[in-house]
């Protein structure tokens, strides 16, 4: 059975590196592997989402709605604006985190109150403060690491060595806060 | 065999690599970008360039290719607009060696002013189209295309969209072929296209396809999957994936990579062992068209419909009535439009422009698009390349003979589209006196597409330092006599420089220069702005900027220093002068 993921976030959130570690241990795994991302305007500061496809055999590298199997949020609001991508028994993993928008910024309209409980109420999910826990490891920048650690979590593919996969897809300088960013964001989600 | 993940733009540039391609031109565009900025990696064994314009890109490689090299020229859907000239001629003359256009098309509009189906030009000026699904196919089906192309002397359109461009798969890789370069001989039959000369080229052409078309019914890029009776699919490029999603295990597959000619004998002996044929395609109905023309029947956009991307999950619900199961929230996430990044040197010229009574404003494509957005609303057109300068001229001539005098009418474009088609709007301007002001948003990169190199940039492709053509010069050459160049990021001056141009009694024309604050060789470190809450009275006069790291909390504004790069453009509107660049003080 073909398995997908979603990660969305805000351009420059980092969730295409985490995508592609996902995806390095995946093919490891020798699994077939296809995975979909969009360049261009949608990148200035707007909404960004990527799929990651996996099993036997792949055939399409985007999915509709109901369709995902894990929906992982870099940012509450985007959470919610893709839910409707997640299976109804799919699981989400969900940065606690809030980011402004242009309109919200500029007081045009007010960001949604309760993004997480309204996921929390409709779909299994792993919530966590990964800017919290990535500053206190002294670098705001391993937070899609964080991310990912608890991803890995909820997909419980324990035939994967995902620490090894990470020292060979991140440059060596960051490997070490790389390693624990990893390792944070597993156990934050463990409880 | 090694396996490499890699998107279809990577692909074609390994498979580039690997049929020995030697001469490659392209102006960038979104999705096909990639596929050039792969290219410089294989450059002891081939010539790549960023070209000024899609059209120049065409000639270049057409011309490679009347040499006796293989070639390619790279463009998104609408560029092949751009090119489409010398693409039909050398439709006629044919080629030496191989030649290939890459056309990225993009349905949905991700990064696009237009969603138009490509295929069609195929069609049109009477050249093969072959179309991959994946990134294994980028390669192998790019190597193939160079044998069609020299095997029935022609073009070949080698067409992906969106997601076969962006997404990724897994693929080996082979060596390089290298080609043999026969010796020049001029060829004035083939390659001057005198109208003699074109009127007799023409049956050629039909011929060459006709027998393409008998190719097409046993080549190996299109495949017939034999599985059951019951139900069977015409499909190709990425919809094809999607409807192997959708389809049950029993569906037989007629899966097309020559998807021009098509190859009819073929289809009606696939169509004639199935019971109900469905033709599964996105955007248009390109093959279902011909396919029903020959007389065979089948379902498919009368179901599909015609516009956007599909998915699995569409076509499951479009086609077996299968609604996907979603769980609706009772919280509704509000826009995230994309805006004019914080620190864009383009914000100050856009926030002048904001204020100007009867203004109007033709725009053209690139990061400065958005300027049309809210809070800035600082355009009135927005239609192609190069048409900044010469909608703007029709705008102004309509206005003039009309009596409108008091509209002010502004034509702005970025460096690179000055370069790519700017440049002869800029000439209309002056030589049918026009009533208008050009500006040139010099941000010294091509910046939507994700900074490449361009005539103004002093750099090329290679990465080698390039003559630098300088946008004034060409402008004070055409007879512009008054160019004010200014830092738009400094408001005084910009507003200086606007009105400077509006009052100016010869030809005038404005270029606002300052460079794009993400490009990585300059460093642009100017620290932080900061908000002194004391002083700020919550006027919200600085959210009209429309800057990302401005915002307003608790009734007062707040710049996330996250995201500032401490352009002082929201400083400079802030009426109490609360906004500090930090460690410097106001006098």
């Amino acid at each position: 059975m073909n398995k997908s993921a979603i990660l969305v976030g805000v351009g420059g959130q980092g969730a295409i590196l985490t995508a592609k570690v996902l995806v390095n241990g995946l093919m490891k795994a020798g699994y077939d592997v296809k995975m979909s991302e969009v360049h261009g305007m949608s990148q200035r500061g707007g909404s960004v989402s990527t799929q990651v496809h996996w099993g036997e055999k792949v055939y399409a590298p985007v999915i509709g709605e109901g369709a995902a199997d894990i929906l992982v949020a870099f940012e509450k609001m985007e959470a919610v604006r893709y839910a409707s991508f997640l299976k109804p028994d799919g699981v989400a993993v969900i940065n606690d985190y809030e980011m402004a928008s242009s309109s919200t910024a500029a007081g045009l309209c007010e960001y949604p109150a309760g993004c997480l409980a309204a996921m929390q109420e409709n779909f299994s999910c792993y919530t966590l403060d990964a800017a919290k826990i990535a500053l206190g490891l002294g670098s705001p920048k391993c937070m899609n690491i964080v991310i990912f650690g608890a991803m890995t979590h909820a997909l419980s593919m324990d035939e994967i060595d995902w620490e090894t996969v990470i020292c060979e897809t991140v440059p060596p300088k960051f490997l070490d806060l790389n390693l624990r960013a990893f390792h944070a964001g597993h156990e934050a989600v463990r409880a | 065999m090694e396996r490499h993940l890699l998107s279809g733009n990577e692909a074609i540039a390994r498979g580039v690599f690997e049929a020995g391609v030697k001469v490659c031109s392209a102006y960038p565009g979104t999705p096909s970008t990639e596929i050039f900025e792969q290219l410089p990696q294989y450059r002891e064994s081939l010539y790549c360039e960023w070209a000024p314009n899609e059209k120049v890109a065409a000639e270049v490689a057409y011309g490679a290719a009347i040499a006796g090299v293989r070639s390619l020229c790279a463009m998104k859907h609408v560029g092949l607009n751009v090119a489409a000239d010398p693409v039909f001629t050398a439709a006629y003359g044919g080629v030496t060696k191989g030649f290939v256009i890459v056309s990225a098309d993009d349905p949905s509009m991700h990064s696009s002013q237009n969603e138009q189906d490509n295929r069609y030009y195929a069609k049109s000026v009477h050249m093969a189209l072959i179309e991959p699904s994946d990134s294994q196919e980028c390669i192998d089906f790019l190597k193939e295309a160079y044998r069609i192309s020299e095997r029935f002397d022609m073009p070949v359109l080698f067409r992906t969209t969106t997601r076969v461009s962006h997404s990724k798969s897994l693929v080996t890789f082979s060596e390089r072929e290298e080609q043999e370069v026969p010796e020049y001989k001029r060829n004035t039959k083939k390659y001057i296209s005198t109208p003699a000369n074109a009127y007799a080229n023409h049956p050629k052409v039909e011929k060459n396809m006709a027998a393409l078309e008998e190719y097409g019914n046993a080549c190996p890029l299109n495949r017939w999957e034999k599985n059951g009776s019951r139900l069977g699919v015409i499909s190709a490029s990425i919809a094809y994936q999607y409807a192997k999603d959708t389809f049950p295990d029993d569906t037989s597959f007629l899966k097309l990579g020559l998807t021009y000619p098509l190859p009819m004998k073929l289809i009606r002996e696939f169509a004639a062992s199935v019971d109900k044929l469905y033709v599964i395609e996105e955007l248009e109905g390109f093959m279902e068209e011909q396919i029903r023309a020959a007389g065979v029947e089948c379902v498919g956009k009368e179901l599909i419909g015609n516009m956007y991307e599909l998915n699995p999950q569409i076509l499951k619900e479009r086609i077996f009535d299968q609604k996907p199961e979603t769980k609706e929230l009772n919280v509704k996430a509000v826009s995230r439009a994309p805006a004019l990044c914080p620190g864009c040197p383009h914000r100050g010229f856009f926030y002048t422009m904001s204020k100007g009574k009867n203004f109007v404003i033709s725009g053209d494509i690139g990061c400065y698009t958005l300027g049309g957005s809210a809070p800035l609303n600082a355009l009135d057109t927005t239609v192609c390349m190069g048409g900044g300068f010469s909608v703007g001229m029709g705008l102004a001539k309509a206005f003039e003979i009309t009596g409108q005098t008091d509209k002010k009418v502004f034509g702005v474009l970025g460096d690179s589209t000055f370069f790519h088609s700017g440049m002869t709007g800029a000439v209309e301007i002056l030589y049918n006196k026009g009533n208008m002001i050009p500006v040139v948003l010099d941000n010294s990169i091509t910046g939507m597409t994700g900074h490449q190199d361009n005539p103004g940039s002093g750099f090329n492709l290679q990465g080698e330092i390039a003559t630098r053509i300088r946008i004034e010069d060409v402008l004070r050459s055409c007879g512009y006599e008054n160019i004010i160049i200014v830092d738009p990021q400094d408001l005084t001056a910009m507003q200086k420089a606007v009105d400077d141009a509006l009052a100016s009694s010869v030809p005038a024309a404005i270029i606002t220069r300052r460079p794009c604050i993400l490009i990585k060789r300059i460093k642009q470190d100017f620290g932080k702005c900061a908000v002194d809450q004391k002083t700020c009275v919550g006027c919200k006069s600085c959210l009209k900027v429309g800057c990302p790291a401005v915002m307003i909390r608790e009734k007062k504004a707040f710049i996330d220093s996250t995201q500032c790069t401490g352009c002082t453009v929201c400083a400079q509107v802030c009426p109490v002068h609360a906004i500090q660049r930090e460690g410097e003080q106001h006098e």
